[in-house]
């Protein structure tokens, strides 16, 4: 399998753990990975990325246009990557903005137009609504993850992932992940692609 | 262990401890911090390992460790080469007996650093050996050659990754454990560990001859290869190789020469590539090196090659290169098309700008609010430092006029107050900071006299590199607890004036207690203690009640990232909010509160 997958976001929201979840599922599924991470002052609320290659050899940064999946935590950062995308590629976004300090303008609604008149694969979520039951937005990382196996993009086998959730997260919040991450599934899944 | 996804950090670790390390010491710094955490990790206590209070106490100490024969890594960021260069420069005069690597993190971009300087420059400079590895799974095995090859030459050696390589993630074949290697012990000999002008000159002179021979050994190193054929020739290096091959993949007409030693340069395996080439295109980051050692080859050896880079204009002349942007070299350089790929985003509506800002609940943010506050209507000056509290920068807080290197607070608020004596002249300074470089400030102040509030900002850690312990922590990295230093008792035993601890988040005597500093002459501190909210737990969050009158006095004044505008109302994110109450302070119609009816 070759698939590059694109996480994206505002620091602190959680794209590390995700990445770190498809990464230790796509190993344990026999393939070959490279990762790379934002890591450093741009963590302070600043936009990052995780690039995650499975099955290349090359470079840990995706190249442009390559990228079959992206999990945008924020709308306007799904734009901000959206060149990174097979024109057939699909987004999954969260509908809710984070607005910086310095621009309490910027509106996510016209980035989720824009997302729609751009991609022909876009799964809209909320994760409010998604991480409602489970008290706390904290999960969205593993719900969103969850969409992305339920539709099938991935190629990820979502019981690996959830081997992975067993091991990697701590046992006080393992039950609220995995109810989150079976949410996201049942989700993704409405949306079958391919 | 088995196999292993790590961090390339964590593999040149694992390297580290493959090569029987046994003495690591370091100062964290992005993109090398992970080095030294990772050894924590598996440290059974065969290695001495330390985060030594700078970089140039990290080098000297395991300098003298590889001076008995025990094999030594050193790790720091590049910036704290320059703070390490002083045994650094000696050190490569008098050499080692234990193989001893240092390890200078680069950082294209940059990303989170002050300069783009490139260490492999550095290595030319003190004439000792560099490696360059391409990526996490190379820099595994090349750290432990590069030990090797240390002891081999008894010279100290540079290993320069690059941040993409640091915080690259592979999965790695780890080793069992390995024990420290065996060592001979100290042995005294004064010619040759006490450097003198004689000595120097001696060894100078052994260093020139013998670079060459480096130069030959590397030319059939394995880290230095040449793949495919034909009249024109990519030279690179580093994670620029990487990309190289992303975008050239099978294509074989074009000759593509890796150069994992960059200095002593492997003229002889260079020379060999060169063979019936006409044209070389250079791609590398930071400086044109491996571009400058061809040319000079081209001319030594009188080649008529056309060599195009950085010099030339076509490669990259500052930040990092991508697949992207070294296909687009390449394209230009062969006269072929660009092929644009993907989704065109060129109508894309306009994006907001998030440049990294204290987090909420920082009592930083709290800190430079009461300076800033006190001083109102009164001319100052702010020198800031390296650290999270160099966000302080950022509106609405504005509270950093100055920030160049680790320390230069201190002294620069003096430099400021000999030109304007009627401002008041302040140096803020984090805690890891003041005993990494703040103390000789300090007393270079008293000493010359001059007018000053120190600002320590004690989060009782070093936050913005990933919340390493420091010598006022009372833990350090071989998992014992300490002593802790005292800043309060170190500045009053240099002959600080006067001298206040107060919490930041207690505005108003915070804000008394610098208009009380301000009236008083010579050197004067004040210690805002209070603890990272990254590491702390519980919150009480706040909500903003009815009594809101939209004023936006929260927003405009403290610039925190948990309050918001959503439908023309002030909103606090509570998912953010940490309870640190800064805003419930300065709110005029006491709208802000938490559960507790607080």
């Amino acid at each position: 399998m070759n698939k590059d997958i694109l996480l994206c976001g505002v620091g602190g929201q959680g794209t590390v753990l995700a990445s770190k979840l498809i990464a230790a599922s796509a190993m344990a599924m026999g393939e070959t990975v490279h990762s790379a991470e934002t890591i450093g002052m741009a963590q302070r609320g600043g936009s990052v990325t995780s690039h995650v290659r499975i099955g290349a050899e090359g470079a840990p940064l995706i190249p442009k246009g390559e990228a079959a999946v992206m999990l945008a935590f924020e709308p306007a950062e799904a734009v901000r990557n959206l060149s990174y995308m097979k024109e057939d590629g699909v987004v999954i976004v969260n509908r809710i903005p984070v607005k910086p300090v310095t621009d309490s303008d910027y509106d996510g609604g016209v980035m989720i137009d824009y997302l729609k008149s751009k991609c022909k694969n876009l799964i809209v979520v909320d994760a409010e609504e998604l991480c409602r039951p489970f008290g706390s937005s904290k999960f969205f990382n593993v719900a969103i993850l969850g969409v992305a196996v339920g539709s099938g993009s991935t190629g990820l086998d979502r019981d690996k992932v959830l081997d992975e959730i067993e091991r990697t997260v701590p046992e006080r919040f393992l039950e609220a992940n995995r109810q989150a991450f079976l949410t996201g599934i049942q989700l993704g899944g409405n949306y079958g692609v391919k | 262990m088995g196999k292993e996804y790590v961090m390339g950090n964590g593999a040149i670790a694992f390297g580290a401890i493959a090569a029987g390390a046994g003495l690591v010491s370091g100062y964290p710094g992005t993109p090398s911090s992970e080095i030294i955490e990772t050894i924590e990790k598996y440290n059974d206590g065969g290695i001495h390992l330390e985060w030594s209070v700078n970089e140039k106490a990290a080098l000297e100490v395991a300098a003298a460790a590889a001076y008995a024969g025990m094999r030594t890594m050193v790790t720091m960021k590049q910036v704290g080469l320059n703070v390490a260069s002083d045994p650094l420069m000696s050190l490569a005069y008098v050499g080692v007996k234990g193989g001893m690597v240092i390890v200078v993190a680069d950082d294209p971009g940059p990303i989170s650093s002050q300069t783009e300087q490139d260490t492999r420059r550095f290595a030319g400079y003190a004439r000792i050996p560099v490696f360059d590895p391409v990526s996490p799974e190379d820099a595994y095995i090349m750290i432990q050659e590069a030990f090797d090859y240390s002891e081999k030459y008894g010279t100290p050696v540079l290993f320069r990754p690059t941040t993409r390589i640091c915080h690259g993630y592979a999965s790695i074949d780890v080793p069992q454990k390995v024990a420290a290697r065996a060592y001979e012990g100290f042995i005294k000999d004064s010619k040759k560990w006490v450097i003198f002008p004689r000595l120097s000159y001696l060894n100078h002179a052994m260093i020139e001859e013998r670079n060459p021979k480096i130069g030959k050994d590397f030319s059939t190193y394995r880290a230095n290869t040449c793949e495919g054929s034909g009249k024109t020739a990519i030279f690179t290096g580093g994670i620029s190789y990487a990309y190289v091959k992303d975008v050239l993949k099978d294509r074989t007409d074009i000759k593509l020469c890796k150069i994992g030693t960059p200095y002593p340069f492997p003229e002889d395996f260079a020379l060999e590539c060169l063979l019936g080439v006409e044209r070389v295109l250079c791609i590398e980051e930071l400086s044109p090196v491996i571009e400058e050692e061809i040319q000079k080859l081209a001319g030594i050896h009188g080649l008529n090659i056309e060599i195009c880079g950085k010099r030339t204009s076509d490669g990259i002349l500052s930040g990092e290169y991508s697949a992207d942007t070294a296909a687009q070299v390449i394209h230009k350089f062969m006269g072929e098309a660009d092929t644009e790929k993907g989704i065109d985003v060129t109508d894309a509506p306009k994006l907001p700008m998030r440049p990294p800002v204290l987090c909420a609940g920082c009592p930083h943010r709290a800190s430079f609010y009461a300076v800033k506050k006190a001083m109102a209507g009164r001319k100052a000056y702010f020198c800031g430092d390296i650290g999270c509290y160099t966000l302080g920068n950022a509106m609405p807080l504005d509270m950093v006029d100055t920030c160049l290197c680790m320390g230069a607070g201190i002294t620069m608020a003096q430099g400021l107050h000999w030109t304007d004596a009627d401002a008041v002249s302040f140096a803020f300074v984090g805690d890891s900071t003041f005993f990494a470089s703040g103390m000789t400030g300090v007393a270079n102040a008293i000493y010359n006299e001059a007018d000053m509030i120190l600002c320590v900002l004690d989060n009782s850690t070093t936050a913005m590199t990933g919340h390493q312990p420091h010598p006022g922590t009372g833990r350090n990295m071989m998992g014992d607890m300490v002593e802790k230093l005292n800043i309060e008792k170190i500045l009053s035993a240099m002959g600080v004036s006067a001298i206040e601890t107060v919490n930041p988040f207690a505005l108003e005597h915070a804000i008394n207690t610098v208009r009380k500093m301000a009236d008083i002459k010579g050197v004067k501190a004040i210690i805002f203690k209070a603890p990272c909210i990254a590491l702390e737990k519980n919150f009480n969050k706040l909500h903003i009640s009815e009594k809101c009158i939209s004023c936006k006095k929260c927003i405009r004044e403290i610039g925190c990232p948990a309050i918001s505008i959503i439908d023309e109302k002030v909103v606090i994110d509570e998912g953010l909010c940490t309870g640190c109450g800064l805003c419930a302070t300065l709110c005029p119609v006491s709208a802000i509160g938490g559960d507790d009816g607080e």
